[in-house]
């Protein structure tokens, strides 16, 4: 299906359809609900989603909410309140789904619920909690509608419910059989029965096995399913002059000679923002390129202020994690500094919008991570109600966090609204280089004392960053005054040694003159950086071996227990000895826990002149329940590689007041020559519940690969990306 | 101007600016968006396409270029329903993650194979330099190898 037929639904009823306006029995409103919870309780709500626990499931407010939709071909679609952004949720849910509802997984479709479905997700698709955090509710949900239908067809057939029995969408009893799709057909009444007992392990068809993702033909036949393969009937071009500076406010912009370029059909004068609506997206980069806008400068801006500005001491300190009494007195402490750099998102899709605004309506087909705050702040703008406003979804060419903002809708919204036709507009490269939400450059510094037998007897992480969650639009106003610490930077953060007797970790909360956000994993990879070498540092100083150092030191509650695994299955698989390879590479070793995932990394790396080749990652992960192990595998090779280019070669940096630089290739990212030739991965389940998948193996990479290089050359690269001198 | 072109087997005639990028043309114009706009510099290599047989890549290739020449891009790969062994490797080892940058890749890797039919990891590494953000390289590997293998079996 193109996107375009999409915006003309009343054409294509071809089947008979009965949407099931189902209700979640979630419980509503752990992170929004601010006002309802004290606030250390609120705190420690996002604290746990900051370092353990999944965030819940945020179903929004809108009723009724349309899950599924069966057709007379005895095909189900699932209406998701995720995005499909590569991270494979939407083979997750199909999955869970199919199981419940007892269909094939060939009967299920899953495409994104429109924002008029009702079917919205309050928070966001970000943070490795899709499969998570809708695991219980969508199985309640897809349980509850095979009761519906089998308590319909019991009155069709005439046979009692529970004689009946579902294989392929198909109900049977008593020598006879009807398919949900022929059941839907005569029911214009729904009851929505109690939630009936969910199915055990065993009965798991699907969940659990290695499904192809069901969005892998399209994928690969090049169907157009992105935000930028959108159109509209009678759609016409836009363009908006976009600030090159940082910390600038546009002021006027001069657009005479603009207005009389070929293909210009309009120029929009907004209070924030000036825009051309063209033809043609090449005559309305043309008309952009002639218009003079003034911007204020506020301050020239270079690299070394910024690295001022993000120095640990130089912000405002808070507490995240305290045991005992850490004491770094004497001249055995060790210190340690680290640093990471700015990071983009470098998403190849570039953010866009398709929107129609007509007759006090408006239709949004966008690349969003946030359907609910999009919709909400594009119907603030143009005075509309929400429920004026339908957000369309469509796939992301990659989220990483740059779709949790979206100026861009409201953008192609004011100009659709000034020409009165649908237009589609979107960034250029430079654009999206200059204008991305960042992930902000982080100092870290740690300090650790050893007692006579070689153990931690104190130890100190202090970061400072920019920030991460407060720069989102997904928390409540005033959430920053009621945290202090801004969870996504410190994400990581925390000391997982809980036998060392004292420790503590203290975030520093830095402004920085331009926006930074999440990005894939949030503080998770800079802290782990820094945590992880330092811990590698330790262990040699003490003369232990770094994996069993890190053993010896880990808690034996239950989620040290899980990392203790996670730590022994990465050794064990990769052969572990002592780090040291006999053919000029060597082993280094490092792990994380993320959102209760722990995870952990060996890697096989060699140094040639400058160059660090990392040739094998060997990668144990336990995110409970491995709904998918194929795609759980496929998220942890991408998270590996996304890793290490971000630890290798990524940096962004101000000069004169622009951020630079503004195009792939100077902006060096992993190719195909950097990936290693071998990802093992070893997947292990020790929990109950399905955890984060999409992030966490992002975490320990920077540090395995910097240990390893210790190891070869006695160098130990402190600053991302990793650069041997 | 006026640019006639055969695209995908079929002939096309437009009326355009000759400095406009094909790839415009091709998703604008003609309406296929399987070739895809990342950069417009010629240096992420999502819009790929073959201009006779070689792979382009169409956000830096004026239009006017294109006159008289044959042009594929990834909706003309497959044979109808036959589907290029590239895309039979790409289903097989379940590359894709978003998805974005890999019609530029498969377009990329099946010129490829034309010219070598059967490349060394190192052919690879110089000659597959397009940029996945979701870093697929490590299965587009194995599924560049695994297209040789298929295509040489179908010879
Ligand atoms: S869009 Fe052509 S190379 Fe990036
Ligand atoms: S699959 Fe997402 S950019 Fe390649």
């Amino acid at each position: 299906m193109s996107n375009s037929e999409k915006t003309e639904p009343k054409k294509k009823k071809k089947f008979s359809r009965r949407k099931f306006l189902l209700r979640s029995s979630i419980g509503l409103g752990v992170v929004m609900g601010a006002t309802y919870l004290s606030r250390p309780i609120w705190r420690r709500a996002l604290a746990n989603f900051a370092n353990t626990a999944e965030a819940p499931y945020q179903g929004a407010t809108d009723d009724p909410k349309i899950w599924f939709e069966i057709t007379a071909d005895n095909q189900v679609t699932l209406l998701s309140p995720k995005i499909e952004m590569g991270q494979g949720t939407f083979t997750g849910l199909a999955q869970i789904a199919a199981d419940e509802l007892g269909v094939d997984i060939s009967q299920m479709k899953v495409k994104h619920a429109p924002s008029a479905s009702g079917n919205l997700d309050a928070f966001a698709t970000g943070g490795s909690t899709s499969i998570s955090s809708l695991w219980q509710p969508l199985r309640e949900l897809a349980a509850t509608m095979r009761e519906m239908l089998l308590q319909e067809a019991a009155k069709q057939l005439g046979i009692e419910s529970n004689s009946l029995s579902v294989v392929n969408g198909v109900v049977k009893g008593g020598g006879k059989s009807v398919s949900y799709g022929d059941i839907v057909k005569n029911v214009t009444e729904w009851k929505i029965p109690k939630t009936p007992k969910l199915k055990d392990v065993s009965e798991f068809k699907f969940i659990g096995k290695p499904i192809p993702r069901v969005d892998l033909k399209d994928k690969v036949l090049g169907t157009p399913i992105f935000g930028m393969d959108a159109s509209m009937p009678d759609m016409l071009y836009g363009d908006v002059v976009r600030p090159s500076q940082i910390d600038s406010t546009f002021v006027s912009a001069d657009t005479s000679a603009a207005e009389k370029m070929p293909g210009v059909i309009k120029i929009i004068k907004e209070k924030d923002f000036v825009g051309v609506v063209a033809k043609s997206i090449t005559e309305a980069r043309n008309a952009k390129k002639a218009i003079k806008a003034e911007w204020k400068v506020n301050k020239k801006w270079q690299n070394s202020d910024i690295e001022e500005i993000i120095k640990v001491g130089n912000g405002t300190a808070y507490t995240i994690q305290k045991e005992g009494k850490p004491n770094f007195e004497g001249e055995d402490t060790i210190t340690s500094e680290y640093h990471s750099p700015i990071g983009a998102h470098a998403q190849i899709e570039p953010n866009g919008a398709v929107a129609h605004v007509a007759d006090g309506k408006a239709t949004i087909m966008i690349s969003t991570q946030v359907v609910n705050i999009t919709r909400s702040e594009i119907a603030k703008r143009l005075g509309f109600e929400a429920e004026d406003v339908n957000i369309i979804p469509t796939f992301m060419g990659g989220g990483f966090g740059r779709r949790l903002h979206t100026p861009n809708g409201i953008q192609a919204a004011l100009m659709s609204k000034a020409v009165g036709k649908p237009v589609k507009c979107f960034f250029d490269r430079k654009e999206e280089f200059q204008n991305d939400t960042f992930r902000p450059p982080t100092h870290h510094v740690l300090k650790a004392k050893l007692n006579s037998n070689g153990m931690i007897e104190s130890m100190e992480h202090n970061v400072s960053s920019g920030a991460v969650a407060f720069g989102s639009p997904m928390l409540p106003p005033g959430a920053e005054a009621i945290f202090g610490a801004d969870i996504g930077a410190w994400r990581g953060g925390m000391i997982n040694y809980s036998k060392i007797p004292n420790y503590r970790a203290i975030s520093w909360k830095v402004q920085l003159p331009f926006a930074t956000s999440w990005w894939r994993s949030l503080g998770l990879l800079a802290n782990t950086f820094a945590i992880e070498s330092f811990m590698d540092e330790l262990a040699i100083k003490a003369g232990k071996d770094p994996v069993q150092f890190r053993l010896d030191q880990i808690g034996d509650d239950e989620r040290g227990n899980r990392l203790k695994k996670s730590i022994e299955a990465a050794r064990d698989k990769a052969g572990w000895k002592d780090g040291k390879l006999p053919n000029g590479r060597a082993m280094g070793f490092a792990c994380s826990v993320d959102a209760n995932t722990p995870c952990a990394h060996v890697v096989e790396v060699s140094v040639e002149g400058k160059d660090i080749k990392v040739h094998k990652v060997t990668c144990s992960i336990d995110p409970g329940v491995a709904v998918n192990p194929d795609q759980i595998k496929a998220q942890c090779e991408g998270s590996i590689i996304m890793g290490m280019s971000a630890s290798m070669f990524e940096k962004m940096e101000v000069k004169d007041n622009q951020l630079t630089p503004t195009i792939y290739g100077p902006y060096q990212m992993a190719l195909m020559r950097d990936a290693p030739k071998e990802i093992d991965v070893v997947i292990l389940e020790n929990a109950e519940q399905p955890g984060a998948v999409g992030e966490p193996p992002l975490g320990p990479i920077a540090a395995a690969i910097a240990n390893a290089v210790f190891r070869l050359t006695g160098q130990r690269l402190r600053s991302m990306p990793l650069e041997i001198t | 101007m006026k640019i006639s072109f055969n695209i995908n087997g079929a002939p096309q005639t437009v009326e355009t600016d000759g400095n406009t990028p094909l790839l415009w043309i091709i998703r604008d114009v003609l309406d296929l968006k399987g070739t895809k706009f990342g950069c417009g510099k010629a240096a992420c290599g999502a819009c790929t396409i073959h201009v006779e047989g070689m792979q382009v890549r169409s956000c830096s290739y004026p239009a006017k270029l294109a006159e008289g020449k044959n042009i594929t891009t990834i909706e003309g790969l497959s044979d109808g329903d036959n589907l290029h062994p590239v895309q039979q490797a790409w289903m097989e080892e379940i590359v894709p993650q978003c998805g974005y940058c890999q019609p530029g890749f498969m377009m990329a890797t099946a010129a490829l194979l034309e010219v070598n039919p059967n490349p060394t990891d190192e052919d690879i590494d110089n000659n597959i330099v397009n940029v996945c953000r979701c870093a697929t390289y490590y299965r587009m590997r194995k599924a560049i190898h695994r297209a040789a293998e298929i295509k040489s079996a179908n010879l």
